[in-house]
């Protein structure tokens, strides 16, 4: 059920990719989504070609990426729904208060093809780069906000303990869950009041289990010596390669080029 | 009165890279009243298998049967059969969420649709048989020990006045002394209510002080199942898949071969002591 | 003066029941004397809420004293400026796998400890890999924590403090969520590390058959030390064993039954070979 989702999930595999600097991938990632709210309707040839070039690179089966998909079908249907009814235009179609348009059909294909596009470029980054390294570059590039007295490192170090502990908490939900539902819990059945009653028996052990593994968490960092960033150093710092350099090369290319295309041609 | 399991299979992930058969082709039958042991390493199938029993798992292919009824047709109220098979999971102390004792043990018999008084009347009960003292009913289930919580959750399921009750390690963490109070109760349940007892064990010695018969799972199939003795004479097998006889089964069978004629059927140390004096004729 | 050493140590802490009501002052660990000399492997037996957790805790600076005193190797645990230098070399290891692997990668925990200590980088990889060879998890070192099994996790759990290159490491019911398997995995890379690097270990338990290669074993009762000696001094006392409720492994449990019917078996048997070769001199 729940373990079903695969967004975000770490695939392992050996690709230029997976090498590249976490950062890199980061701010390639922004510099996608921005790529996508330029293009308005032909850029997206050039969006979909960067997307596939970069999923071939990344060596990640597409099966596996479109199976992350498929949490957020029901988002993508209700957004699409939005767009077609709300948007005035030429009518196409009418059924009561409910109307089709020709713009409505344009814009919620576009905005379709953005949220896929925006979700499997996300989901690429976090496909190819592990939750540790991810906390890495945020760190990294978050550094200059330590100079207004944000806690950069206990953030980002709270974001990796939250990604391990994410999988066993759904786990440990789904047995919950079972538990319960041996001593006749019903969480399906009943109006909306009763179900979110219904989610007490859940949601207590939950809170229990969660609030025991902090602690615990907490005394087996404090036995290996963890006192904050400060005199940590690293097993795996950041360092840019060659590939990285060039990886910001091609970015920049392909930014300008998605500009060029918006202004020159209105693409 | 009795579970029946026909040729089920359960796959994991089916047809995918991933594809896993945690049950294989297993068919089975638990008459009303007896004391089953399950018994597998981590992996084997026995968490699948129980909880085919009451329905939270649905065979791949295959029928589950309970009194004779295919549990998965139309209309068959999964709920109702839950009651009648109970399932204590592994550390069931983690489903715990009342602010009282009793209040936790009377969560199935409320869900049954048993009135405020019935409930309560369940729920002592069941604290009685698993002797959580009256005192303790207001407290906080928090607050008690790591072997009260335990038994206090498997009151809960005792409350619905189940036919069978399934126990997955009922004694995982526990230290020898929680351990026999458990498993002291649950025999004394058997005993005297007459319901059906399955027990998941990784402990030969336990299984083989307390059940009559004994299943053995390995990598999804059902690999052996008869009596413990029958069991236990395949000790080597058992080797093989990762298992272990009980400690008395090895030393029986070491005396055997040095020469003293020694019962090498014998699994509790009682037994042991008592063959090894007759063999040396004292 | 050996590597931990506890002198009249007690712990006590206030249990406050209701409110309004005066708290309750519970004596975890009382008045326990000890001294382990570097390199043995010890034992600490007893079950649930004898005080050996608590005891347990102490040698890792993650408790202080409220009474007597507790040395890992000569620094006073309560003297708050060698807490980290304690720490690094008297490494702890829990009972719950899942609840103390940090990162999301094995290697990358395996190099939590060394990081904290701010190791240089090339250093930490080192020890990383010489950890994850010493316990035998080099094949996994890229895989996710979560695809582990318990006694695989646990075995992490053991290289993470190995690479913090500690003198001694206290592990704390690492078996008790374990199946069998699991509990003889652990067990063999514990003992490796005892053999092999010299570690002093300390190990605490409640599985009489984890007991048998130790050099000592502690026996915890309510708080205070009640038995000490070698397994074989220690398993010679069924009666006192079974009083304190804690389970006696089979073969002792049988050599003691025939010797109470009259067989003269010597006392403290602790391996199936022992007691056949026994009884069959009778023969």
């Amino acid at each position: 059920m729940i373990r079903d989702i695969t967004i975000g999930q770490y695939y392992p595999a050996e690709s230029v990719l997976h090498r590249l600097d976490p950062r890199v991938k980061f701010i390639g990632t922004i510099v996608y989504i921005v790529s996508l709210f330029i293009f308005d309707n032909w850029g997206y040839i050039l969006g979909s070609a960067f997307l596939i070039a970069m999923i071939l690179l990344s060596k990640v089966p597409l099966s596996f990426m479109v199976r992350g998909l498929k949490a957020i079908v029901v988002l993508l249907i209700i957004t699409m729904l939005f767009n077609v009814l709300l948007t005035p235009g030429e009518v196409l179609w009418q059924f009561g208060i409910l109307r089709v348009t020709e713009e409505g059909l344009i814009l919620a294909g576009k905005m379709g093809i953005r949220l896929i596009f925006l979700i499997l470029g996300a989901s690429l980054m976090t496909l190819t780069t592990t939750p540790t390294k991810l906390t890495d570059a945020l760190e990294k590039l978050m550094r200059p906000l330590k100079k207004i007295r944000v806690p950069v490192h206990e953030i980002a170090m709270m974001m990796s303990i939250a990604l391990r502990f994410i999988p066993i908490l759904l786990e440990e939900t789904d047995k919950i869950m079972k538990a319960q539902m041996a001593r006749g819990a019903d969480f399906e059945s009943g109006n909306l009041i009763k179900k979110v009653k219904a989610m007490v028996p859940l949601l207590v052990p939950l809170f229990v289990s969660a609030f025991r593994r902090a602690n615990d968490l907490a005394l087996a960092m404090e036995a290996r010596c963890y006192h904050g960033g400060e005199g940590r150093t690293q097993m795996k710092p950041l360092r840019y390669q060659r590939r990285d350099g060039i990886a910001y090369f091609i970015l920049g290319l392909y930014l300008a080029a998605a500009i060029l295309l918006r202004v020159l041609l209105g693409w | 009165m009795s579970i029946q399991l026909e040729d089920v299979t359960y796959t994991y992930s089916p047809g995918t890279a991933y594809e896993m058969h945690a049950l294989d082709h297993v068919s089975l039958e638990i008459p009303q009243g007896q004391f089953v042991g399950i018994i597998g390493h981590t992996g084997s199938g026995k968490s699948t298998l129980i909880q085919h029993f009451n329905g939270l798992m649905q065979p791949t292919s295959g029928r589950v049967l309970y009194n004779g009824e295919d549990i998965w047709q139309e209309g068959y109220s999964l709920r109702n059969l839950r009651f009648h098979v109970g399932l204590v999971f592994q550390y069931p102390e983690h489903q715990l969420f009342e602010t009282t004792v009793i209040g936790d043990v009377c969560f199935g018999p409320k869900n049954q649709g048993l009135t405020p008084d019935e409930c309560r009347e369940r729920a002592k009960e069941a604290l009685t048989q698993v002797e959580i003292p009256e005192e303790l009913y207001e407290k906080s289930p928090f607050d008690l020990s790591g072997g009260q919580k335990r038994r206090v959750a498997i009151a809960g399921v005792l409350a619905m006045n189940p036919d069978v009750i399934v126990l997955d390690e009922p004694t995982a963490g526990l230290d020898p002394k929680g351990r026999d109070e458990i498993l002291d109760r649950v025999r004394y349940l058997h005993d005297t209510r007459g319901i059906t007892v399955i027990l998941v064990s990784h402990s030969m010695e336990d299984v083989a002080r307390y059940v009559e018969r004994l299943i053995v799972m390995s990598r999804g199939q059902k690999k052996y199942d008869g009596t413990p003795r029958e069991v236990f004479s395949h000790y080597k097998e058992l080797e093989k898949i990762g298992l272990a006889a009980p400690q008395m089964t090895y030393i029986m069978h070491a005396l055997a071969e040095r020469g003293l004629n020694v019962d090498v059927t014998a699994m509790t140390v009682e037994e042991a002591r008592d063959s090894i004096l007759k063999a040396l004729g004292r | 003066m050996g590597i931990i050493k506890a002198r009249k140590l007690g712990y006590d802490y206030y249990e406050y029941e209701e409110e309004g009501k005066d708290p309750e002052i519970v004596h975890a660990v009382e008045d326990v004397d000890l001294d382990i000399q570097a390199g043995q492997f010890i034992t600490v037996l007893g079950h649930n809420g004898s005080g050996k957790s608590t005891l347990a805790k102490h040698m890792n600076a993650l408790l202080v004293p409220t009474e007597g005193t507790m040395w890992v190797d000569h620094m006073d645990t309560a003297q708050s400026d060698d807490i980290w230098k304690i720490r690094q070399e008297a490494g702890m290891v829990f009972q719950n796998p899942d609840n103390q692997i940090i990162a999301t990668v094995v290697e990358e925990d395996v190099g939590f400890g060394p990081e904290n200590l701010g190791v240089p980088t090339d250093e930490i990889w080192r020890r990383v890999d010489e950890s994850l060879q010493a316990t035998g998890m080099v094949a996994y070192r890229k895989q996710s924590p979560n695809k582990l099994s318990g006694g695989q996790k646990q075995r992490v759990a053991i290289a993470g403090v190995m690479a913090m290159k500690p003198k001694c490491i206290i592990l704390d019911e690492p078996t008790a969520m374990l199946d069998p398997n699991g509990r003889k995995e652990v067990l063999k890379a514990v003992r490796e590390l005892n053999q092999a690097e010299g570690v002093t270990v300390i190990l605490i338990t409640h599985y009489m058959e984890e007991v048998i290669y130790s050099d000592k074993v502690f026996v915890m009762d309510e708080g205070r030390l009640v038995m000490q000696g070698t397994p074989r001094e220690i398993f010679s006392r069924v009666e006192k064993l079974k009083e304190l409720r804690l389970d006696v492994p089979q073969v002792t449990l049988l050599a003691y039954e025939l010797r109470k019917k009259g067989l003269p078996i010597p006392e403290g048997i602790l391996t199936i070979e022992e007691l056949v070769d026994e009884i069959c001199r009778f023969n």
